[in-house]
């Protein structure tokens, strides 16, 4: 069984002064710290990034963490769009049941704030297929589409979509290392600009830099030794055509629902047993049918489940969902967000979410997806 | 005591509305209007530029001064869109205002402080005796890229003082200058746009460096926000000057009249001194008045001045003349910003 021992995160957010690899080397450091581990005791590192090739012209980036670390132990970079954070703990994971080897360090990071706006979503919109791109489509208005169909098919407005915002600004200001840590009301919510119609700017998450890093080891010595501690009872990686338009249905992320699947039948878990989740909340659309997708509300009832807000922290449901306050408040440094999310987990499971903790959590899942539903990672932890 | 002597001011009469250029864009003007704070914005015709205002606002600044212009032997000339790249304006202006040549010209640049840090310059040549008065001219012809945010807010606008040691309707109590490597705003050289960092202009730029200056000046002035009538800071939008206001302890009372920002726009190195002077149409005797630039780049100088009796004289009128306007549609805007 490979156990999660250690989690640290930089704050997100527009960090100006910091590089992508200050942000990396803080996260390591940072990680080793918390995890009461010796550089020399980690075995390989996976890092998770998208656009350092793109908007930095830094592709051997694994190298970069060598030299940071100053060690000559494999290092991979990897990269799966929005779910690069994600797909490196699974290599990670699967490292270290194939290898003889004990520990290994899973970093995700992005810079992205040192880019302009056009360049960062031109380099983000790499993650959709070429054809796509070809005909305009950014991942905005990807999920103006998907949002769209799944108004056409339940009858949803954009109120419903608010309501995901609402609750994870909430729970973004209970987060000190969130990009945004503001409360908002529904109003401001509907009443912020259209940037394709359906959504908004406050149905949509942020352009972030951050970077965070977990240690995964299967040594039952070093697992014991930790007060704080999960095992990985699930990683299950799925995926999809890139095209939007190649896919049965719109309104649904397949590979969410296969990854889901595969997951609780490795873990012999039922979806009731999830005490918190974090799902890829990129656009509020995204966090409805993901929580369909993942099997925790029936198909074509979430937009009307989110505005009972029975997800949201301080709710006596049994699920809350996005307590880090999600991609939306907590921010989306793209590489960093998979980590971030498992991270978030681990916290909750360990007792060290503070004023976020969700009292008696013990089973929790994190959802990562990379484009619009091309790659998906969901992960499920616990003792 | 050096201080101001006198001033003047240059408005274009064309106005573009921030609707017309949102419908050009199809963008929702209501969402422009209201996260820049914006309505419209003053644009030079055809004919005109920076030195063609810059003329108009220094001849307004010497029109009903009895000096003698020979006893002007400095011009400083700070703009972002001086009509060459080499060959002054200063000395063209200086011919122009007929004050000889036994004076001391160049142009500056400092983004949208190009004219506050040389009117620190000249104050400091006044007292060291090199001249009796300096003229300083701030004047831009503003331009943005097509569809680029900055296009509702560049405009045009000239303001000109003439700085000296006696008889003065504003005394310079005191001042500050911040500076730092602050990349957040700029045009290289053969390139006719000027490029930003987006948000990167605000919080480590345009408000750090602000908050650095003025609290740097308070401090040593050992002054406090509320002792002050009046407060200019530079207007980029109208958003940023109510918000660094607030950040420093500022009322909106104090910054009121300063903000012309929403419906003349944002006329670069003659944006802070075009709040100064329709400040001064409201100002009294023994008023204390605040006043910070910023350019990107980075750095901000800070003021304080005070109007002695001679404000109520030597005021001019704004309001009045800056409502004589005419508005034009976008295709008329490029043509006069030559950008067609």
């Amino acid at each position: 069984m490979v156990s999660l021992i250690g989690y640290y995160t930089t704050k997100f957010g527009e960090l100006w002064n910091l590089s992508l690899f200050d942000l990396v080397s803080e996260a390591i450091n940072g990680v080793l710290k918390n995890a009461k581990l010796e550089k020399k005791q980690i075995d390989a590192v996976f890092f998770g990034n998208m656009m350092a090739g793109v908007l930095g012209n830094n592709l051997h980036s694994s190298a970069k963490i060598a030299e940071i670390l100053k060690v000559n132990i494999p290092v991979f970079r990897v990269e799966a769009a929005c779910a690069s954070g994600g797909l490196a703990f699974h290599l990670g994971k699967n490292y270290l049941e194939t290898n003889r080897v004990r520990t290994v360090l899973v970093v995700g990071a992005e810079k992205m704030t040192d880019s302009s706006p056009e360049e960062t979503t031109s380099a983000l919109a790499s993650a959709a297929s070429g054809e796509e791109q070809e005909a305009g489509l950014t991942f905005p208005g990807l999920y103006a589409m998907i949002a769209q169909s799944y108004f056409n098919n339940y009858g949803y407005n954009e109120k419903n979509l608010a309501y995901v915002s609402y609750k994870n600004h909430f729970h973004g200001s209970l987060n000190e290392k969130a990009h945004f840590r503001k409360r908002l009301t529904m109003e401001q919510i509907l009443e912020s600009p259209y940037i394709a119609y359906p959504l908004k700017v406050l149905d949509s998450s942020p352009i972030s830099d951050g970077a965070s890093a977990v240690i995964l080891s299967s040594d039952n010595f070093l697992i014991k030794k930790r007060k704080e501690s999960v095992n990985v009872l699930a990683n299950e990686v799925a995926t999809d055509t890139i095209s939007l338009k190649e896919r049965k249905k719109i309104d649904e992320l397949l590979a969410t629902k296969i990854a889901a699947e595969k997951a609780f039948a490795v873990s012999k878990l039922k979806r009731s047993d999830i005490d918190v989740a974090e799902v890829h909340d990129c656009f509020s659309i995204a966090e409805i049918l993901a929580m369909e997708d993942l099997g925790f509300w029936k198909k074509g009832e979430g937009g009307k489940r989110i505005t009972e807000l029975s997800t949201m922290f301080g709710s006596k449901s049994s699920l809350i969902v996005n307590t880090s306050g999600g991609l939306k408040a907590a921010g989306h440094p793209v590489g960093a967000t998979g980590i971030k999310q498992i991270g978030e987990i681990f916290l909750q499971l360990t007792d060290q979410a503070t004023n976020r903790q969700v009292k008696g959590a013990e089973i929790g899942l994190a959802h990562n997806v990379g484009g619009s539903g091309g790659t998906v990672v969901v992960t499920i932890l616990g003792n | 005591m050096v201080g101001v002597v006198s001033y003047g001011f240059y408005i274009p009469k064309y106005r573009i509305t921030v609707d017309e250029i949102a419908k050009t864009w199809r963008k929702n003007p209501e969402d422009v209007k209201k996260s820049l704070n914006m309505r419209e914005k003053a644009v030079a015709g055809a004919d005109e530029d920076s030195l063609t205002m810059g003329f108009e606002s220094a001849a307004m600044a010497l029109q009903e001064t009895k000096i003698d212009r020979k006893k002007i032997n400095i011009v400083f000339f700070g703009s972002e869109t001086p009509p060459y790249v080499v060959n002054p304006a200063s000395t063209i202006l200086g011919e122009f205002l007929n004050i000889g040549n036994n004076y001391l010209a160049y142009d500056t640049q400092f983004a949208c402080k190009a004219a506050t840090g040389a009117m620190i310059s000249a104050f400091g040549m006044i007292k060291s005796g090199f001249s009796k008065y300096a003229l300083i001219c701030a004047s831009d012809k503003a331009n943005a890229k097509p569809h680029d945010p900055l296009e509702y807010t560049a405009s045009s606008g000239s303001a000109s003082f003439l700085l000296g040691d006696s008889d003065l309707l504003l005394e310079l109590i005191d001042f500050e200058s911040f500076s730092s490597d602050t990349p957040d705003f700029w045009r290289r050289e053969g390139i006719r746009y000027p490029s930003h960092g987006g948000r990167f202009t605000g919080k480590p730029s345009y408000f750090y460096h602000i908050q650095q200056a003025t609290k740097v000046l308070l401090r040593k002035t050992k002054l406090k926000p509320e002792n002050f009538a009046h407060a200019i800071f530079h207007m980029p939008n109208g958003k940023f000057p109510q918000e660094v206001a607030a950040s420093l302890g500022f009322t909106k009372t104090q910054i009121e009249k300063s903000l012309v920002v929403s419906h003349l726009g944002n006329s670069y190195t003659a944006s802070v001194l075009m709040g100064l002077v329709s400040t001064l149409e409201s100002a009294k005797k023994g008023d204390l008045i605040f006043l910070c630039s910023y350019g990107s780049g980075a750095g901000s100088d800070a003021f304080i001045f005070r109007a002695t009796n001679k404000i109520e004289r030597r005021k001019k009128e704004f309001e009045k003349i800056i409502n004589k306007k005419k508005n034009i549609d976008y295709s008329t805007y490029l043509k006069f910003m030559h950008i067609i």
